[in-house]
């Protein structure tokens, strides 16, 4: 049986990484990920987890050596945030492309710049085309759980696809929370052995890895990652029901809180979840039918499941951490939209907590009340509205 | 005449967010004693690092510019180029430099450069809470080498004074230590001289610094300048590494 005990999201995620067993670990420090490193280096030097960990000098070269040892045919994790992932840009596509399923805690951070420790996901979003799939956290509970199923999804041979387990900076990273954890045993069986179909030195059947591909089969290739992502979403689903089978704690595509009745819905991801929870049940007191939907996954999105979620809003806000330059609203703002489109329902645009700006309960309940007002008012596009920022 | 101590005119009043017994005060001190007695702050530009001097421009009173981590030699070399005239130099740690930067600080220096670059090498990443750095001695214990460094697997100290040597060319190297007075005043003299070798055009000109960390040697301020006397010297020894006034070394 899981007993609670108190760690942060980084040492949650870091557990969950000695549990999952991985043969070779490449990392570099970087705020706010590097206690997690730190962590796991200890485990390493007390020898509770058999693995080589490389002290590689950069994050370029952290992705480098993933890609290397992944294709060679180890259980292989990284973890950054923010610029340690902007350093990774081109090794993160190909580290997709070659089907590689490495793990990688992305502790959210704003990308510099200016030059910011503290979170938002502006480093996560621009990265939502490298072909990885992308899991956010609510909470230190979250993370260890999705980093213990992230390698049940990417070294399943449907997917082969590299997943990242995105939790916010500080909030979670840093903060101490009562988290279940299960046993050592009962993880390595869940988790199980790596056993890839294909990896480096197989000499009576040699592969290369990432081989120059001309205009003759390149889109055929980048047709097989689409493919993998178009079938990520049941294994996400499966991964997500076994693990609760074991733990009590299912995990599904999304969350709803207080959905049942709903009209005024938000949609956010990660730690804002669990304050948006407490914005619900106060807005709910003065009349409001409010609700939450949480997402899970932003890559692959669930189109489908967000429209059924919120097929019966009267109006949707999207609260998004990070900013597209040069179009109103952020990146979950336009994939919820596209995943209403055809029908009536106003989705309107919120930016918050840039940088690590606070984002407090009373803010989120006045969003309600502003999706409220706008839905009585028939308002059915506007600028998107800023929460928490200076007017000068 | 009266001999005192006094604030260099271009350190700031701002209190710093530095450890005690951090070397980088007497670094960040000793580079502001040596712009203002040269009169060159009005010609000065700096290139800030990422790690625990990432805002090293609060305490000076002159231009500077913030880098990506480990870019500001690269960042340096545009600078210098569109204005070459003026007084540029970048101040790195030994993660800036010799981790994520390796790449950068050899092309410049390869490049011969005209800039110079103080470099703090403490032998660990300080910002991020004690992390092996490439120059970490062999055996010394860090956050990521609890049971010290292991040459097998992460290698040896990396003398950076003495990898630049090898370019041709690269004008002026040497190595201080900010461990005693004696020793700090000489640093004085290298950055100095590193200057002189920018205003004279001899090309690139670096001054590394054997710098006291005691919250992440976790050791008191005292013993860390001990620790830069018994050990560290021994892995990195002081001095003039490549002078083009002294000719060929």
């Amino acid at each position: 049986m899981s007993k609670l005990i108190s760690l942060t999201g980084n040492d949650a995620a870091a557990h969950a990484l000695r549990q999952s067993r991985p043969d070779v670990a490449a990392a570099y420090p970087i705020t706010p990920q590097t206690e997690l490193m730190h962590k796991f280096a200890e485990f390493v030097a007390n020898g509770q987890v058999d693995t080589d960990m490389i002290l590689v000098e950069s994050e370029h070269s952290a992705m480098s050596a993933a890609i290397g040892s992944s294709a060679a045919g180890a259980r292989t994790f990284t973890a950054t945030s923010a610029n340690g992932m902007a350093l990774m840009w081109e090794m993160l596509y190909i580290a997709a492309s070659s089907r590689l399923p490495i793990v990688m805690p992305e502790v959210n951070r704003a990308l510099s710049g200016p030059i910011n420790i503290h979170c938002d996901h502006s480093d996560t979003m621009g990265a939502r085309d490298a072909g990885w799939i992308q899991l956010f956290c609510e909470n230190s509970q979250e993370a260890y759980d999705t980093t213990i199923q992230a390698f049940r999804i990417a070294e399943h041979p449907d997917v082969l696809l590299p997943v990242m387990i995105c939790y916010d900076g500080f909030i979670i990273s840093h903060t101490n929370e009562p988290v279940a954890m299960l046993d050592d045993a009962v993880v390595a069986k869940f988790v199980g052995e790596y056993t890839p179909a294909r990896k480096l030195l197989d000499v009576d059947n040699p592969y290369t890895f990432g081989p120059l591909d001309l205009p003759e089969w390149y889109f055929e290739h980048k047709r097989q990652q689409i493919e993998a992502m178009r079938k990520a979403p049941a294994i996400i689903e499966a991964v997500g029901k076994e693990f609760g089978a074991l733990s009590g704690r299912t995990y599904e595509f999304m969350e709803g809180y207080r959905m049942e009745d709903a009209e005024v819905v938000l949609v956010a991801l990660g730690s804002t979840c669990g304050t948006a929870r407490e914005a619900v049940d106060v807005v709910r007191e003065s009349g409001i039918k409010a609700g939450l939907l949480k997402l899970r996954a932003f890559r692959p999105f669930p189109i489908a499941r967000v429209r059924s979620a919120l097929s019966k809003a009267r109006v949707v806000g999207v609260f998004d951490r990070s900013v597209s330059f040069g179009i109103e609203g952020g990146p979950l703002y336009h994939e919820v939209r596209s995943s209403l489109y055809g029908g009536t329902t106003p989705v309107l645009p919120f930016v918050y907590g840039l940088g690590g700006r606070d984002i407090r309960v009373e803010q989120i309940a006045q969003a309600y009340r502003t999706l409220d007002e706008a839905a009585k008012r028939g308002v059915k596009e506007r600028d998107v509205e800023f929460i928490g920022l200076r007017d000068a | 005449m009266s001999k005192g101590y006094h604030r260099p005119a271009v350190l700031t009043a701002t209190p710093t967010h530095y450890c005690a017994g951090c070397g980088h005060g007497i670094a960040h001190r000793l580079v502001a004693e040596v712009i203002s007695e040269r009169g060159a702050r009005g010609r000065t530009i700096a290139v800030a690092p990422v790690g625990c001097a990432v805002i090293a421009y609060d305490y000076w009173d002159f231009d500077c510019s913030e880098a990506a981590h480990g870019r500001t030699p690269a960042v340096a070399t545009g600078i210098k180029r569109a204005l070459p005239d003026r007084l540029v130099f970048t101040y790195q740690g030994d993660g800036d430099l010799a981790a994520i930067g390796m790449a950068e600080i050899i092309h410049a220096a390869n490049r011969g450069e005209n800039f110079t670059t103080i470099f703090i090498n403490n032998t660990v990443y300080g910002m991020t809470s004690g992390q092996m750095a490439p120059t970490t001695p062999v055996h010394m214990r860090t956050a990521t080498t609890p049971h010290g460094r292991n040459p097998l697997t992460e290698g040896c100290p990396i003398r950076v004074c003495e990898l630049l040597a090898t370019l041709e060319r690269t004008a002026f190297l040497a190595r201080g230590a900010l461990n005693t007075p004696r020793r700090v005043r000489e640093a004085k003299r290298f950055i100095e001289h590193a200057f002189d070798t920018q205003e004279q055009k001899k090309g690139f000109s670096l001054v590394e610094l054997l710098s006291p960390c005691p919250t992440y040697w976790r050791m008191t301020p005292e013993e860390a300048m001990e620790h830069i006397d018994k050990e560290l010297t021994r892995v990195f020894p002081l001095g003039t590494v490549k002078d083009w006034k002294a000719g060929p070394a």
